[in-house]
């Protein structure tokens, strides 16, 4: 049997019903990554024999009856941002490109005390700089859609892995849209949570206020399970909810009688796709007849937030990014000649284009003359983006849109101009800013047969509206698998 | 704006990186059209609006002072590029 064509939980619930071992749903996995990587890329790393020996420990486990949670026994790939304790992490950057962390990710370590199997680690845009996943240093990810294509950023490997089903589920994170933007570009489903609903202790940070783990899988089903087991508090992170954890499940239900509904109508204005726009309001529409309440309302100010959040990112990336100095870990220059030498050129041979960018203008927007009016107006902005999200949610309980303005794009046709690329982001960033969650899932597709996603926003900590709104547009489709999912082995 | 190659070497030095020129060139075109491109943000009156650096209120996080971390040298030290007896082995910083 197809089992990686299961999503997360069914593939759990067959392990726990004895109808399949643990060994035989990694193998499973195991096996498609060694027939589909040469095309997709999805990963930076493949742990094929930890995998193997995790599945003979949880198994047992398992039999034991210690372990009886719905993703026992499931595999699982996770982004290369996140610190996996004796397992290469790489950023998909050189300058880290063998560093073995020395303890493991809270997210994952939850994921790990639930019996999901780590398959390997997934690959990126450089430092979760992207939207493309074509900035990593390891190379590019495909789009399990169309190779010509990406999968877009930055979780593309994540995404990838999941669409293509090597794995039933994956870990990204979201920062400016790249757990969403790749989840739509390869038609899966994925989540932003809160700010603060999963730790980010051992999630290399790019930019601390706005950086978030979330889930992708198959279905809204397997993001709310996953969010259960990584939705906990935790003392390692000072920006930690203490109520982080919650009944994700309960709001799987189909009813979205009386919810209401805002579409803004500054989401459907210029720029976006008619193919794109179309589906979205026909997802809308299907709402509508579930019996939500459905109208158009203007926003605002979403034409400031792609400046606010890339002034606000590189910030924080250039502060985060200092402590890659050539001293403690990762890459080295191989020639210098004193100290601050060997951190230029170690930086600068390190770090790819993108980075450097986005460090340089950090440096730049908080050095002493600019810090007022560029950081600060930034931060002020981003008070009057949440207030637009406030009242917003005064009138409705979630906010409707598209994730992207487009389906995926051809590879190579962004990095020549990177405001354009960033301009991509206009649906997503202002979500990170103010602090909300939104979930990706897929609503139609174009002409080329390229999937289109719908996004769904939530007050913080609302969560659950924005499930039971995502579950029950669900119900009315079938998910329709990826050409590389269908191609067999 | 205007990039000129004083701000790029400024930036360089706090970013600590070493451009080439070529480098340097292309960085003073992106950054210019960056900023002119974020400079939208000049179009918003911010007078009387508070700067926000958490979506929502996050106050300080207090711990009592005791270590809950075990000793891990050996593993961390096997992530140095270069390791002396036991330390970090970095270029001489002074003469």
């Amino acid at each position: 049997m197809d089992l990686m064509s299961l999503t997360a939980v069914e593939l759990g619930q067959k392990i726990k019903n004895k109808e399949v071992t643990v060994k035989e749903a990694v193998e499973e996995s195991l096996r498609r990554i060694e027939s589909i990587e040469k095309d997709v890329n999805s990963f930076v790393t493949v742990d094929k024999e930890g995998a193997l020996k995790q599945a003979e420990e949880i198994q047992k486990k398992i039999d034991a009856g210690e372990l009886n949670g719905p993703l026992a026994g499931v595999p699982v790939a996770i982004k290369d941002n996140m610190c996996t304790k004796g397992l290469l992490t790489t950023c998909s950057s050189k300058i880290l490109g063998n560093f073995v962390p020395t303890y493991t990710a809270t997210a994952v370590e939850k994921l790990m005390e639930a019996g999901a199997v780590i398959i390997g680690k997934t690959n990126m845009d450089e430092f979760a700089m992207g939207s493309t996943s074509e900035t990593s240093y390891f190379g590019a990810t495909k789009n399990p859609w169309d190779l010509d294509r990406v999968p877009g950023g930055s979780s593309g490997g994540s995404a990838a892995a999941v669409a293509s089903e090597e794995v039933p589920f994956a870990l990204g994170s979201d920062t400016g849209g790249s757990i969403r933007q790749p989840a739509s570009f390869c038609g899966v489903t994925g989540i932003k949570p809160t700010y603060g609903r999963v730790s980010r202790y051992g999630l290399i940070a790019y930019g601390s206020s706005l950086d978030q783990i979330g889930p992708i899988a198959k279905d809204v089903r397997d993001c709310a399970t996953i969010l259960e087991i990584i939705c906990q508090h935790d003392d390692k992170d000072s920006t930690s909810y203490k109520d982080a954890a919650s009944d994700f499940t309960s709001a799987l239900v189909d009813d979205v009688k009386g919810m209401k509904i805002g579409i803004p109508s500054d989401y459907l204005a210029e720029g976006i796709d008619t193919e794109v726009k179309d589906a979205v309001l026909a997802a809308a529409k299907v709402l509508e007849e579930k019996g939500a309440v459905v109208e158009e309302f203007s926003l605002g100010m979403v034409d400031y937030a792609i400046p606010a959040y890339y002034i606000i990112a590189s910030a924080e990336a250039s502060s985060n990014l200092e402590r890659f100095d050539g001293v403690k870990y990762g890459y080295r220059t191989a020639d210098y000649t004193d100290l601050h030498n060997m951190y230029k050129k170690t930086r600068s041979e390190g770090f790819g284009a993108e980075v450097k960018r986005r460090i340089m203008l950090g440096s730049f927007v908080l050095s002493s003359g600019y810090y007022d009016a560029y950081y600060v107006k930034a931060l002020k902005t981003k008070a009057l983006i949440k207030k637009a999200f406030d009242d917003a949610f005064a009138k409705y309980d979630v906010i409707l849109g598209p994730v992207a303005p487009t389906t995926a794009l051809k590879c190579g046709e962004s990095l020549s101009d990177p405001i354009k690329m960033y301009l991509g982001d206009i649906y997503t960033v202002s979500v990170n800013l103010a602090g909300l969650p939104g979930i990706s899932l897929p609503c139609g597709y174009d002409k080329n047969g390229l999937p289109i996603g719908l996004q769904l926003l939530g007050q913080t900590f609302d969560e659950k509206s924005i499930l039971r709104a995502a579950y029950a547009y669900e119900q009315s489709r079938s998910y329709k698998r990826s050409p590389i999912a269908e191609r067999g082995l | 704006m205007v990039i000129t190659d004083e701000t790029i070497d400024y930036v360089g030095i706090l970013a600590k990186l070493e451009l080439s020129d070529e480098e340097k060139e292309q960085a003073k075109k992106d950054m210019s059209n960056m900023l002119d491109y974020v400079g939208k943000l000049d179009e918003l009156d911010t007078d009387n609006v508070e700067a926000m650096s958490h979506a929502f209120p996050i106050s300080n996080v207090f711990r009592e002072d005791v270590v809950t971390n075990g000793d891990d040298r050996e593993n961390m030290l096997a992530n140095a590029p270069e390791e002396r007896n036991g330390c970090y082995d970095v270029p001489k910083t002074f003469d």
